[in-house]
């Protein structure tokens, strides 16, 4: 065991877990309003628009997620029209390329866990809406969102974890997050155990604190209050 | 399509039998993974606190660690780790493993972890009264694990382990960083070859989709063949 290394390595490793945590914050935060979009759009009666909802989820769930970023960075690249266009200030960096493939990836995922968080409400709760009175669309934002985001908690805590360890995979569009850099120095000094101990703590500790807010979240929202 | 042509002029073939090692990995990882999972789930389940610890020790590290990162830590460490191993017993050689196995143990021990729950979970569905019913008819403890609980466990454990071959067939990809030839790694090379990383990152999601779809297809034959009579 070095030591010293484990202690030298450390800050180095929390300077990059700021990126792996802007990375992340930066795709739960669109994926969160992407996924609520398909599943409304899943749940919607027209079948085309249904279909489209669910070929997203299919495609972005049955493939890997480093072929979504490798399409993105390297693939649309290489389509012509694209690099006249303003979009290409974003698609050449790899920062935002990444962004962009965890926010379609955790799109898919969070839109399933909202559409069957939303096929749960009992239909008597709309009904009790209906009833007093209440329009559609307060009934829809008053009502049933807020019971479809505390039946998915849980799933989607676990959906947060996920992502957290899907942004390692930015390390390999040259990004230096957390497991970049870990890979750097692991294959600098040839000592891969010191640095995975380091670099596994933090990303341990991140799940411990995700895994306990959401805990601390159910709980406070919960309804047997 | 000619990008596609079997033989020397097109990259079909080269594609054919990387999507064939992604197969061989996969399989060989879930067996890794169910090898690990028959051995940390009566930990889990196991009367003692010590052993609870070491199970659940296995299952939290692996599932919250990067899958990334362990791949790194068994590409990098592992032919040291044989190394070591082998100069307890006098070898001082330098000992190179083959990519296939160091990708396959890495992603198997990643696997194994969500086995492990998977079959947790099913053990503690099964109710009390069947160990009970098998304990009163004088089944010893061999029996009563191998005739009565394995069987139930396995048809309620296989919707949750077709999860665990999704993220498996899924997590090979990853492999691809060590230079093991699959899918991921050949489209990479055809992409560097041809100027054309779109159609071959495309094609490349399109094989996977289609691996996922089938292996679905052949686990719900599965889940119905073992769910009758219930």
């Amino acid at each position: 065991m070095d030591f010293d290394l484990m202690i030298t390595s450390f800050p180095k490793l929390l300077g990059a877990t700021v990126v792996t945590l802007k990375l992340l914050s930066a795709s739960l935060f669109f994926g969160l309003f992407l996924g609520l979009l398909f599943a409304i759009l899943r749940l919607n009666k027209n079948i085309f628009i249904n279909k489209f909802a669910y070929g997203y989820s299919y495609i972005f769930r049955g493939t890997p997620l480093l072929v979504q970023i490798f399409i993105i960075y390297f693939g649309l690249g290489q389509i012509e029209y694209l690099r006249t266009t303003f979009l290409w200030v974003i698609l050449k960096e790899p920062y935002w390329c990444a962004i962009i493939a965890f926010t379609l990836n955790t799109g898919a995922y969070t839109s399933e866990i909202l559409r069957s968080a939303f096929q749960t409400i009992k239909p008597g709760i709309i009904e009790a809406g209906k009833s007093l009175g209440i329009s559609n669309k307060i009934i829809f934002y008053k009502i049933q969102i807020p019971i479809a985001i505390r039946q998915s908690l849980p799933a989607y805590g676990n959906e947060i974890i996920l992502m957290m360890k899907g942004t390692s995979l930015a390390s390999t569009v040259t990004l230096m997050d957390l497991t970049g850099v870990a890979k750097y120095i692991i294959s600098t000094t040839f000592k891969p155990i010191e640095v995975f101990i380091v670099a596994g703590g933090i990303y341990l500790f991140m799940t411990f604190i995700i895994h306990n807010v959401i805990k601390y979240l159910e709980k406070k929202y919960s309804f047997q209050q | 399509m000619e990008l596609l042509a079997f033989g020397k002029t097109g990259w079909g073939d080269e594609l054919f039998y990387a999507t064939l090692m992604t197969i061989a990995v996969s399989i060989t990882a879930m067996l890794v993974g169910f090898f690990f999972a028959l051995i940390f789930t009566p930990l889990k389940l196991s009367k003692y606190k010590t052993l609870n610890l070491v199970g659940n020790f296995y299952t939290t590290v692996i599932r919250g660690v990067p899958e990334l990162l362990v791949i790194y830590l068994f590409f990098f460490g592992g032919s040291g780790a044989i190394m070591y191993v082998a100069s307890i017993f006098g070898y001082y050689e330098y000992i190179e493993i083959n990519a296939f196995i160091t990708g396959s143990m890495a992603i198997g021990i990643i696997s194994g972890a969500y086995s492990t729950e998977v079959f947790r979970g099913a053990i503690q569905s099964i109710d009390k009264g069947q160990f009970e019913a098998a304990k009163v008819l004088g089944i010893n403890k061999f029996g009563q694990f191998y005739k009565i609980i394995l069987p139930q466990m396995l048809r309620l454990a296989i919707p949750n382990l077709s999860n665990v071959w999704q993220i498996t067939l899924k997590d090979t990809s990853l492999i691809s960083v060590t230079g093991l030839v699959e899918i991921m790694r050949q489209s990479y090379i055809a992409a560097g070859s041809t100027r054309d990383p779109l159609f071959f990152y495309s094609f490349a999601a399109v094989l996977y989709l289609l691996l996922t779809y089938v292996s679905m297809k052949l686990i719900n034959k599965l889940e119905v063949k073992y769910s009758r009579g219930c």
